[in-house]
């Protein structure tokens, strides 16, 4: 990666990775997401619009808090964490749903579109949907829904309709799929609210846009109670919008280590992990290509893992990319240690972090005997738990009772 | 201009002398069964197919309706890959003598055996025309990414059939036209495939539009699913191309001679009406 390099490049790509590679039907309504994002980008009352509602609505900027107790729990590391759970809604999902809403009312679309997976987005979407008065359909695997029936009666409640996914696996993969079919559908009245930094450009590019704001508030929050970078990030990645959002900001700085955690599931084995960038071949899912878990045929293989939001086959290009050019380095963290993670952190600090998130804390714990003393290390907390209590509730008593 | 002889451009040769729609007929290799697919073509040729579309199962069809999605998984399910639907078109392609066109999903393509992308869509290109396959429709590769498809199929003769949709602008209807080859496949409705009870008001439009920027033949797909529309696209348009309501008519048949003669039937009314 050369210092001025842009990412990612005039048609989308990064290095190898990214492109489009939809179905025509709704190409055209990429173009104009380009464009519009395009003269957004640029306009000044746009700009001002969205740090207005980052502020006062989603409560940004949010703290990068030292957690001195989980520091001296794993030696003697520094220890910040980027608080993106105590955003409106419990998860970094609002930065994106923001933008993305602000410039689907600019394009003049009345209707929002969305998958999720653990729910969060869905959320998030219904969430800005509900405040700029435009209707909003979330996509969620049968599975999920399942899994997080709390955040299906939150999506409810914001007036969003849930529409289940009993398609293929009936999680996140399927939700993804039918989103985008309901959108070659009505694409000309609708605005695909994408989730992560995945699917056809513009999307990987402007939902990183989006999310960036957590790493530029991060690098200067480090700066001002450090005087210094900090010497590793390390984030959660599913299809990886958090984990791109700290990164992104700090690509140039060299002397930055970055770490994306994956989710190892029940095990490495094929089907049982969630771990793309670590296990997978680079292949072409819901319009871009880039790592993909898939048979060798092509056909994308199932995934397991404890938390939905994780629970995905394929990743962002950019993680791809920086993952080939060596800018970050990719791990997994199995369901087991991301639960131990996840309670580490809530007895240390007294916050419960969503298990997306947990799997960054269990790396970090992991790692800590090998880091120089004295560390100065980010870890991305993505989300809060509340939505997690019932799946950490079964596997504590399923402990309890062996 | 290929070097080799496109079999699917002489097809619409043939059929523009005599006058005559091309009526195509889709069928998902490998569903019901993979021995049920070489069958499965002769009965269609005998039914009156001009060209018939085979498709090669993919576990995430993003173009695909629910008819289609469901045949996708019951192939896979009887452990169809690429290799097996295009060896199943090789058991019956010298008795075939319709051409026989592929539908894949991009991946597919640049897997097909596993030594990076050039070299598998090489591969592809090869071992389908040695099955009998004279092109290949692939549903979300748009034309600005379909260069490296172009290259390895060089002067084969095999053909790169490209999708335009009432979505398009002028501008890339134009680049659509000027790259596809054999015949455009034109998408009738904003939407996935499905049967459907009404063409789209702006089909004829649509059409029309297209046929302003190229003299290739135009074949409308999409929710064609009775004898009448398919009649009223044959006014307008090349070629018809049915495949959700074959598949459920197929779909509703058990057993190998039932599932035969519920195709034949279906397709020779739509025969008689194009």
């Amino acid at each position: 990666m050369s210092r001025r390099e842009i990412l990612p490049d005039r048609t989308g790509h990064f290095g190898p990775f990214g492109g489009k590679f939809v179905p025509e039907t709704v190409m055209a309504a990429l173009d104009e997401l380009e464009r519009a994002y395009a003269a957004s980008r640029r306009d000044a009352r746009f700009r001002r619009e969205l740090r207005g509602l980052l502020r006062q609505y989603a409560g940004r900027p949010t703290p990068l808090y030292h957690a001195r107790r989980l520091s001296k729990a794993l030696g003697s590391l520094k220890v910040y964490l980027k608080r993106e759970d105590l955003l409106h809604t419990g998860a970094h999902k609002i930065n994106n749903t923001l933008g993305q809403g602000l410039l689907a009312v600019r394009m003049g679309k009345r209707r929002l579109i969305a998958e999720t997976g653990a729910g969060q987005h869905g959320v998030a979407t219904a969430t800005v949907a509900a405040l700029f008065g435009v209707e909003c359909e979330v996509f969620m695997g049968e599975e999920d829904m399942r899994r997080q029936a709390l955040n299906v009666v939150r999506m409810r409640l914001l007036g969003a309709r849930v529409t289940p996914v009993s398609g293929g696996t009936k999680t996140l993969k399927d939700a993804t799929s039918e989103a985008i079919r309901n959108w070659v559908t009505t694409v000309r009245t609708t605005h695909y609210c994408i989730g992560s930094v995945v699917g056809p450009h513009p999307y990987p590019m402007l939902v990183r846009d989006f999310q960036a704001v957590i790493g530029r508030e991060a690098r200067a929050q480090i700066l001002a109670a450090e005087g210094r970078l900090p010497d590793l990030l390390i984030a959660c990645v599913g299809g990886g919008s958090n984990a791109i959002g700290l990164f992104h900001p700090f690509r140039h700085d060299r002397r930055v280590n970055m770490i994306g955690v994956e989710a190892g599931g029940a095990s490495l084995t094929p089907g049982h992990h969630a771990s793309t960038l670590v296990k997978g071949r680079p292949g072409i899912l819901h319009g871009a290509y880039s790592l993909l878990l898939q048979d060798r045929f092509g056909q994308v293989l199932p995934t397991e893992s404890i938390s939905a939001g994780l629970d995905y086959p394929g990743v962002g290009p950019e993680h791809a990319y920086y993952q080939l050019t060596k800018r970050a380095q990719y791990v997994t963290v199995g369901d087991a240690k991301a639960l131990r993670g996840a309670e580490l952190l809530a007895r240390t600090e007294g916050i419960l972090p969503a298990l997306e998130p947990a799997h960054a804390i269990a790396y970090l714990a992991e790692l800590a005997p090998r880091l120089p003393r004295g560390s100065c290390v980010v870890v991305g907390l993505s989300g809060r738990g509340d939505k997690d209590v019932e799946t950490m509730s079964a596997s504590m008593s399923a402990k309890h009772a062996a | 201009m290929p070097h080799r002889a496109s079999p699917i451009v002489h097809a619409f040769e043939r059929l523009r002398r005599a006058r005559r729609t091309a009526l195509i007929p889709f069928v998902m290799g490998g569903d019901p069964t993979l021995s049920m697919t070489g069958p499965l073509l002769l009965a269609l040729e005998d039914a009156g197919a001009d060209l018939i579309e085979v498709g090669i199962p993919f576990s995430d069809p993003l173009a695909d309706g629910p008819i289609i999605q469901g045949a996708s998984a019951r192939a896979l399910a009887h452990g169809a890959t690429p290799a097996r639907v295009l060896a199943a078109v090789a058991s019956v392609r010298h008795r075939l003598r319709v051409p026989v066109v592929c539908l894949s999903y991009w991946n597919l393509l640049v897997q097909f055996d596993g030594r990076g992308a050039q070299g598998s869509l090489r591969a592809f290109v090869r071992a389908a025309q040695e099955s009998g396959v004279s092109g290949v429709i692939v549903p979300d590769l748009p034309v600005e990414e379909h260069e490296p498809l172009r290259r390895a199929v060089g002067d084969t003769g095999f053909s790169t059939v490209l999708l335009a949709a009432p979505t398009s602008p002028p501008e890339r209807l134009r680049a659509i036209a000027r790259s596809s080859q054999g015949f455009i496949y034109y998408v009738s409705v904003t939407g996935t495939t499905g049967v459907r009870r009404t063409l789209p008001p702006g089909l004829t439009h649509g059409v029309r539009q297209l046929r302003l920027l190229t003299t290739k033949p135009i074949c409308v797909g999409f929710g064609i699913s009775t004898p009448a529309q398919a009649a009223a696209v044959a006014r307008i348009a090349d070629g018809v191309i049915v495949g959700s309501a074959l598949i459920r008519a197929i779909e509703r048949s058990r057993g190998r001679s039932a599932i035969l003669r519920s195709a034949e039937t279906f397709l020779r009314r739509l025969r008689n009406a194009v």
